[in-house]
């Protein structure tokens, strides 16, 4: 885990190796492309690449028209102005009409850091997770990335992929592959479950070990499909330990903490806390201290957990 | 090719069709579906390529009604070229029908695109001009625009897309009946001066009267020629074809009683040949 690399570097990855096996896989950007990465796709695809400026809403409108023509489009810009300003247009132009655009959300999460509230993604999840048809996947690393970018490919409807800009440590392998609608156990447990998507899930792995030392046995599910939702690993977990706290870089309403929340307490009612933005907007600074600040660190997943537990 | 007085005949037919709909379902907008009712018999009877029998023929012109609550006249439009059976409009808006209250192209076929909010037609239109390029097709697409809609910002996105990428295959038409749900374009919020908007964002601009077939004819043929992204400003009548619903806002979005109905379907009877 010591390979740190910013989820985003998988997203380029992946729509590099989509735009060399699939020939109806187009890119759109919203001048950004440099700092995402994506650019790189438009020196090897320039014919499939382009560059509509600072406009997300007409973004989003022109993947919808490419994908009624039977082409794949990845759009791709801060995920604060995909899912909050261009809300209507994938609501409307994609849900609706249930197309196959790729909506590829960078800057997810106050991890973001000196950028600031502004671009930093604490609302997108829960944006699009309420919207009929749309897929929701929050990577963990940036091999689960471009794993993510190349199960997208074969998904029916649309989907949002979240990623960040901070570098995080790598949990998988290349050869790892994602299937939309399953989470990932990493680690087994008996007495709590952690449940994390994006870039809490190396936090979570790190919670555990921390809960370990104090004789808890904690499991971490890697949720990175928070719609659909992987229920039935969920559910066991629960069931088997009995409590459950979700960590995740994101408004505590609407994202994963929402979407485990809704299922447990209809399927298998057991206590659930979460670490998440508690009802705030984000700030400057180095991310890791910002992430302090707001409480998303190992050792707050930690704590909490050995709070349920008392 | 059908002669100027049968595309008439078939446009009164239209707004008969139009009231018929937004009668049965006790809601609906006959103020804007009436101002663009030449704009669409002309399209579909002499501009597009398609193929009523194949609804997805993959060689088809596209059309994207942006202004979709004018959705009651293009059901009529495809109703009569043979995509469904007129009977339907009676369902229009209820429970079931395929003709929903802004069109689903997932329920009814004829429709290129699911639509309704309003801003979005442009850059639909754009993203399927720019698929046809990719595939070097000959296809064309067509997008009907509001004047009142011209106010959201993203319709002016996509026309600066429109001319960087020169999407010549795309030509928007803007159904400039001058009046929107809460009053005059100029009152509400004023779009003018529209050519000047247009040409400065780079398309080919030509004015038509949007009520008359040969002008329309004209105009379409012009922007079939032209290398770059084109627009026809068709100047119309809101409500246009029963006096008491002609210029004026209260007929935007308005059912009309039994005897106001009455009174519509005699005066557009009135004028078939």
């Amino acid at each position: 885990m010591n390979d740190l690399k910013p989820t985003r570097e998988g997203y380029v990855e992946g729509i590099l190796q989509a735009g060399r096996e699939n020939s109806r896989v187009v890119v759109i950007e919203g001048d950004v492309s440099r700092s995402i990465g994506s650019a790189s796709f438009g020196e090897e695809f320039p014919d499939r690449f382009f560059n509509l400026g600072v406009s997300e809403q007409d973004m989003l409108g022109e993947a919808a028209g490419l994908a009624l023509e039977g082409f794949i489009p990845f759009v791709g810009t801060y995920g604060v102005f995909l899912a909050g300003r261009a809300w209507d247009q994938i609501r409307t132009s994609i849900c609706y009409m249930n197309l196959d655009v790729r909506i590829a959300g960078a800057h997810g999460g106050v991890s973001v850091g000196p950028d600031g509230a502004t671009h930093q993604a604490l609302e997108d999840v829960a944006l699009m997770r309420v919207l009929p048809n749309m897929k929701v996947l929050v990577p963990a690393d940036s091999n689960q990335t471009r794993a993510a970018v190349i199960a997208s490919l074969e998904a029916d409807g649309p989907v949002y992929i979240r990623f960040g800009r901070n570098p995080v440590p790598q949990i998988y392998t290349s050869d790892d592959k994602v299937n939309i609608g399953k989470g990932n156990l990493l680690k087994d447990g008996s007495d709590i479950t952690l449940v994390a998507c994006g870039a809490m899930v190396s936090l979570s792995i790190e919670a555990a070990a921390i809960l370990g030392g104090m004789g808890i046995s904690a499991g971490v599910i890697d949720m990175i499909s928070v719609k659909p939702l992987d229920r039935e690993l969920l559910v066991g977990q629960a069931g088997k330990t009995g409590a459950v706290v979700v960590a995740e870089d994101h408004q505590v309403t609407g994202g994963l903490f929402g979407a485990v929340a809704e299922t447990l307490c209809r399927e298998l009612p057991v206590p659930v806390d979460t670490v998440a933005m508690q009802n705030t907007f984000g700030t400057s600074g180095i991310p890791e201290r910002v992430m302090e600040k707001y409480g998303l660190t190992a050792i707050a997943i930690a704590e909490k957990a050995k709070r349920m537990l008392q | 090719m059908l002669d100027n007085a049968q595309m008439q005949d078939l446009a009164l037919q239209v707004r008969l069709d139009v009231l018929e709909m937004i009668r049965a379902a006790g809601s609906g907008h006959p103020g804007g579906s009436f101002s663009a009712v030449e704009t669409l018999v002309e399209l579909y009877w002499n501009v597009m390529k398609i193929r009523p029998e194949d609804p997805r023929w993959t060689g088809r012109d596209r059309f994207i009604l942006s202004k979709g609550h004018a959705c009651p006249a293009l059901y009529s439009v495809l109703a009569r070229k043979g995509y469904f059976d007129p009977a339907e409009f009676l369902t229009f808006r209820k429970l079931g029908s395929r003709l929903q209250g802004h069109p689903n192209m997932h329920v009814l076929p004829g429709l290129d695109a699911s639509t309704g909010s309003l801003g979005q037609g442009l850059s639909l239109a754009c993203g399927i001009a720019h698929g046809m390029k990719l595939d070097d097709r000959e296809s064309r697409v067509f997008c009907l625009l509001g004047d009142g809609e011209l106010q959201e910002g993203s319709i002016w996105e996509a026309a600066m897309t429109a001319s960087h990428y020169n999407l010549k295959q795309l030509t928007a038409i803007v159904d400039r009946n001058r009046i929107q749900l809460d009053g005059t374009v100029s009152e509400v919020m004023e779009i003018e001066p529209l050519v000047d908007k247009w040409l400065a964002f780079g398309w080919d601009v030509v004015v038509a009267d949007g009520h008359s077939f040969p002008s329309l004819e004209k105009a379409f043929e012009h922007c079939a020629q032209t290398p770059f992204p084109s627009v026809i400003i068709a100047d119309t009548v809101k409500g246009k074809g029963v006096s008491f619903m002609e210029h004026t806002f209260l007929w935007h979005g308005r059912c009309p009683d039994d005897k106001e109905y009455d009174a519509a379907v005699g005066e557009i009877r009135g004028g078939l040949s």
